[in-house]
């Protein structure tokens, strides 16, 4: 197997079913029942790749694995190169996972132009991927910005009434971030020259360069993060995009982000990573209490899971730039249990949207009584996402905290309060949504989960629960990259400090 | 004692007089048949363009890309000019090509036509082989005289005709201020010779006040020639008058040949003052990028939008003359040629817009494309990503490059300045992919079917753009190369 290029492979075969559904032909039902078997197979053939590159994954080793070269710009040094270790292999699997999951879940809720919305989530599927696996600076930001295009297609073809809007501003504000991280790249092109991230990891950037290339990489991946007060698109995005795109935006593109800090910001820039912590500490902070709060508020079920996320995504910055080794662990398994959780609540929500064609919470009530199967459902994913012990989001907060405090006490106070906030917006939406009488008439002629529906929870609340109650074979993979990471930020550190001891 | 004048050699300058001697002719041909021979002398002349362009190949392949200099120092042939040509050439091909249906349709198949853009293509291809202020004077009018004609090539339309003479009397202001800037250069240096101003100013000292005037007055009419703010005013009024094809043409060729000339002329001869002359480029480079950005946003017709669009482009091209390095000449090769695929395309998609025989400009009319015209609708939205320099498409790496060779020269500034434009930018081209995509069709859609050559066109054109980064190798390199070799010599 080794010899197989298993990262091209997984990240190009989506590729291969958008061409086998580009040739569709015949009566337009028939092209959109093709289309639809040929997506869940293709994202299925993906999501065992990704399971062989986990398998064949050595756990033990720090560096990036199952090497991939081949010329691309040999005069510039830029070379298509692809590799993953312990920080990039559970992206790859995260995206390959909730793809089919998506997919799936599409199945009759999407009836116009099936064929462009399989198109689209394939497109989207092979540039996530590629974005985890690439190992060169313009190879990554071609993946990490291409997925704009499907994103933007999908919000605003797909989604709900003020789709326009809302595409138009994921966009164009996505946009506005990464073109300074562009910027940045080029610099640090000429500054290393070459676009291999490898050489980019090792290199020494002077102290005043590292501000500034950190600052332009902080305003792509905080506002991909998305981080308070940069976070304005999310809830519309969230919104307005039909129930897989939010998946996909909460599972995957979320986390690009916080891979964009790990993998970039704290490792390139160690100084400047470790000067301006206190910034990300205070913009995290605001973000888990102000956002909670604002979920508190809300009316919409997507709108309050929107604004969660941002409170999620806020302990995972706290915990990256904590640089311990909690807190890298607790926000990567934060980063991988959100992507799941709230990519399963966001199908919670679909589900219903499904049958009542609304989000308002107050239309709802005494769900439970209709719908028992769906209840159980929602709730487990409910207290995944308030962290309870024992499931995942537990895992990722817990260990994100015990980081930061070694760090900074009053973060990790503050940051507290905003997981007993996280219970109670969830609590509270749950209570809402699920709990009293069911006296509403659409409410009583709901269904109760459908096997599709099923099939699709399953494996996600078993994963939710793995997580929660065996980490170790998540963390086990990631360790020795997060050790190696830590000791090139703290040798950086005091090879800084020795220079600056020694100048007079 | 007769003065013996010495025969030059005229072999460097071959595809430029093959291309003369063609045009004149077909011209006879145009003369001796009559309209009804337009499609034939359309496509002979699609031939000659081939043709030239094998011409200049054929010494690439013999030889490499050697500088040569004959005339008696008027005319360069060197690598950087033979890409340029290249460039230049497709596009006049590709612009006749689509102009066929077009033309048929409106009355305006007549044999003057391509006769006129083998004219001014003959006139850019020496414009861009210019080594002498005189030699770029001539061949600069042998090209805008073509095109002042060919603007109000639709004489019956008043539109047409008054695009012709604003572009006429506009250009003429520009010609007339390049040739005073030329003056000054010579009345304060004593040469017009481009070699001989380079050693002149070689050791970059310091030049004197009348010199400098004299270059910016040239930059003037250079920057008026490549439609660069502030000197811009004219081209969305020519570009929505002027017939689409002539429009398609215009945005392509004659653009690649200023800047190209443009470049020629300020990494030439004024090399060594690029410390004098940099800011200049550095503001219209700023002010084109940001006005092509926030004007076409309210723009409703598609031509005059289109317009917008290459003044921006422009300013992003000549962010690589700011830089005044191999990085940035080679930025701007890369830019010119992918802008003019992606600029052909859009234009093919802008003449397939036509109902009831009859073109629709206005944007709004593109609601909905993606249903009734989806192979239409996706080309259309692969050259609006490009040009808003999203990846994976061209036009990102055709931003890129330039923006290599700012950060290179340490153009912090403008770098910044530059992307920040293109997400102003980004917002009116994923307008139109907003239209057709998430808008329900206002109509039953456009005249069926669309001419072969059109279809061929629109794939090719497609088909670059979307799969450039697969294999960018031959564009890249190229440039890299010929950009190299501008500089070492």
């Amino acid at each position: 197997m080794a010899s197989w290029p298993l990262l091209s492979l997984v990240t190009f075969v989506p590729l291969a079913g958008v061409l086998a559904i580009l040739v569709l032909r015949g009566a337009e039902a028939d092209i959109a029942r093709n289309a639809r078997w040929i997506a869940l197979w293709t994202s299925l053939l993906d999501l065992a790749l990704a399971i062989a590159v986990w398998a064949n994954f050595d756990p033990s080793r720090a560096d990036f694995q199952m090497l991939e070269e081949s010329a691309w710009l040999p005069d510039f040094n830029i070379t298509y190169r692809m590799g993953v270790d312990g920080l990039s292999l559970f992206f790859v699997l995260l995206s390959s996972f909730l793809t089919p999951l998506c997919i799936i879940s599409s199945w009759v809720a999407v009836r116009q132009r099936v064929r462009e919305y399989m198109i689209a989530f394939l497109v989207l599927e092979t540039l996530m991927v590629g974005t985890f696996c690439a190992l060169d600076l313009f190879l990554f930001y071609m993946f990490f910005e291409g997925v704009l295009i499907p994103m933007f297609l999908i919000i605003g073809v797909w989604g709900g009434p003020r789709r326009v809007y809302s595409a138009f501003k994921f966009f164009l504000y996505t946009l506005l971030g990464s073109v300074l991280m562009l910027l940045a790249i080029i610099t640090i092109y000429y500054q290393t020259g070459s676009s291999d991230i490898r050489e980019a990891l090792a290199f020494d950037f002077p102290p005043q360069l590292q501000t500034w290339l950190w600052l332009a990489f902080l305003a792509s991946f905080a506002v991909k993060m998305p981080m308070w007060p940069v976070h304005t698109w999310l809830p519309d995005a969230h919104v307005e995009a039909p129930t897989a795109g939010s998946v996909i935006l909460a599972g995957v593109l979320l986390k690009m982000g916080g891979y964009g800090f790990v993998r970039f910001s704290l490792p390139m820039f160690p100084i400047a990573s470790q000067n301006l912590a206190p910034l990300i500490f205070a913009l995290s902070v605001m973000a888990i209490i102000y956002t909670s709060l604002v979920a508190l508020a809300q009316d919409d079920m997507k709108k309050l899971i929107a604004y969660s996320s941002v409170a999620h995504m806020g302990f995972v910055t706290m915990g990256i730039f904590s640089v311990t080794s909690e807190g890298l662990q607790g926000a990567m398994i934060q980063m991988l249990s959100h992507g799941v959780v709230s990519a399963a609540l966001f199908l919670v929500v679909g589900v219903v949207y499904d049958r009542m064609h609304t989000r308002e919470i107050a239309r709802y009530g005494g769900v439970a009584d209709v719908m028992p199967k769906y209840a159980a459902v929602f709730m487990v994913f409910m207290l995944a996402s308030a962290g309870l012990p024992g499931t995942s989001g537990f895992v990722g907060e817990f260990l994100s905290l015990i980081g930061t405090f070694q760090v900074n006490t009053w973060t990790a106070f503050l940051a507290t309060t905003g997981m007993i906030l996280g219970a109670a917006y969830m609590l509270y939406l749950y209570r809402r949504v699920i709990f009293g009488k069911a006296v509403k008439p659409d409410v009583l002629a709901m269904p109760d989960l459908s096997l599709r529906e099923v099939a699709i929870f399953a494996p996600m609340i078993a994963v939710v629960l793995w997580m929660g109650v065996y980490p170790v074979s998540f963390l086990r993979p990631m360790q020795p990259s997060i050790a190696n990471l830590i000791e090139r930020v703290q040798s950086a550190e005091r090879a800084h400090a020795t220079k600056l001891a020694v100048a007079p | 004692m007769i003065p013996v004048f010495p025969i030059p050699d005229f072999m460097p300058a071959l595809p430029e007089m093959f291309l003369g001697c063609a045009a004149m002719a077909l011209l006879l041909l145009g003369v001796h048949q009559g309209d009804r021979a337009a499609r034939e002398i359309l496509w002979l002349s699609v031939g000659a363009l081939i043709i030239a362009l094998a011409l200049v190949l054929a010494p690439l392949a013999r030889h490499g890309p050697a500088r040569e200099v004959s005339m008696f120092g008027m005319f360069v042939t060197d690598g950087f000019g033979a890409y340029a040509k290249v460039l230049v050439l497709l596009g006049a091909a590709f612009s006749l090509v689509i102009a066929l249906s077009y033309n048929d349709r409106h009355g305006i198949a007549r044999p003057e036509y391509p006769v006129l853009v083998l004219l001014g293509t003959a006139g850019m291809m020496m414009m861009i082989s210019a080594n002498d202020l005189i030699a770029l004077y001539l061949a600069l009018e042998l090209q805008s005289l073509s095109l002042y004609v060919l603007a109000s090539f639709a004489r019956d339309s008043e539109q047409s005709t008054e695009a012709g003479l604003k572009y006429f009397v506009l250009g003429a202001l520009a010609s007339g201020m390049l040739l005073y800037g030329a003056s000054l250069v010579y009345g304060f240096a004593g040469s017009t010779n481009f070699d001989t101003l380079a050693k002149l100013f070689a050791d970059g000292g310091t030049a004197s006040i009348g010199l400098v005037i004299g270059i910016v007055f040239i930059a003037v009419g250079l920057a008026f020639k490549c439609s660069a703010v502030p000197f811009h005013m004219w081209t969305p009024d020519v570009y929505e008058g002027a017939p689409t094809p002539v429009t398609a043409f215009f945005s392509v060729a004659p653009k690649t040949a200023a800047i190209v000339l443009f470049v020629r002329v300020m990494v030439g001869p004024f090399g060594g003052l690029l410390i004098e002359w940099r800011q200049v480029i550095w503001f219209i480079a700023v002010a084109s990028m940001i006005l092509g950005a926030l004007a076409a946003i309210n723009q409703h017709n598609i031509k005059r939008l289109m317009a917008y669009s290459s003044i921006g482009h422009v300013g992003y091209a000549l962010i690589g003359l700011a830089a005044g390095s191999a990085a940035g000449v080679r930025g701007i090769l890369v830019y010119m040629a992918i802008y003019l695929f992606m600029n052909i395309g859009t234009f093919g998609v802008i003449l397939c817009m036509k109902r009831d025989g009859r073109m629709v400009e206005e944007i709004s009319d593109l609601a909905g494309l993606s249903r009734t015209r989806p192979a239409l609708a996706l080309a259309l939205a692969i050259f609006m990503f490009s040009m808003a320099g999203i990846p994976p498409l061209a036009g990102f790496f055709a931003k890129i490059y330039v923006f290599l060779a700012a950060i290179d020269a340490g153009l912090y500034s403008l770098a910044v300045i530059g992307v920040l434009a293109s997400v102003v930018g980004a917002y009116y081209y994923i307008r139109i992919v907003k239209l057709m995509y998430f808008d329900e069709p206002v109509s039953a859609g456009y005249d069926r079917p669309i001419g072969r050559e059109m279809q061929a066109v629109l794939v090719i054109a497609a088909v670059v753009i979307l799969f450039f980064f697969a294999y960018p190798g031959p564009v890249v390199d190229g440039a890299d190369q010929v950009a190299a070799a501008l500089f070492a010599g």
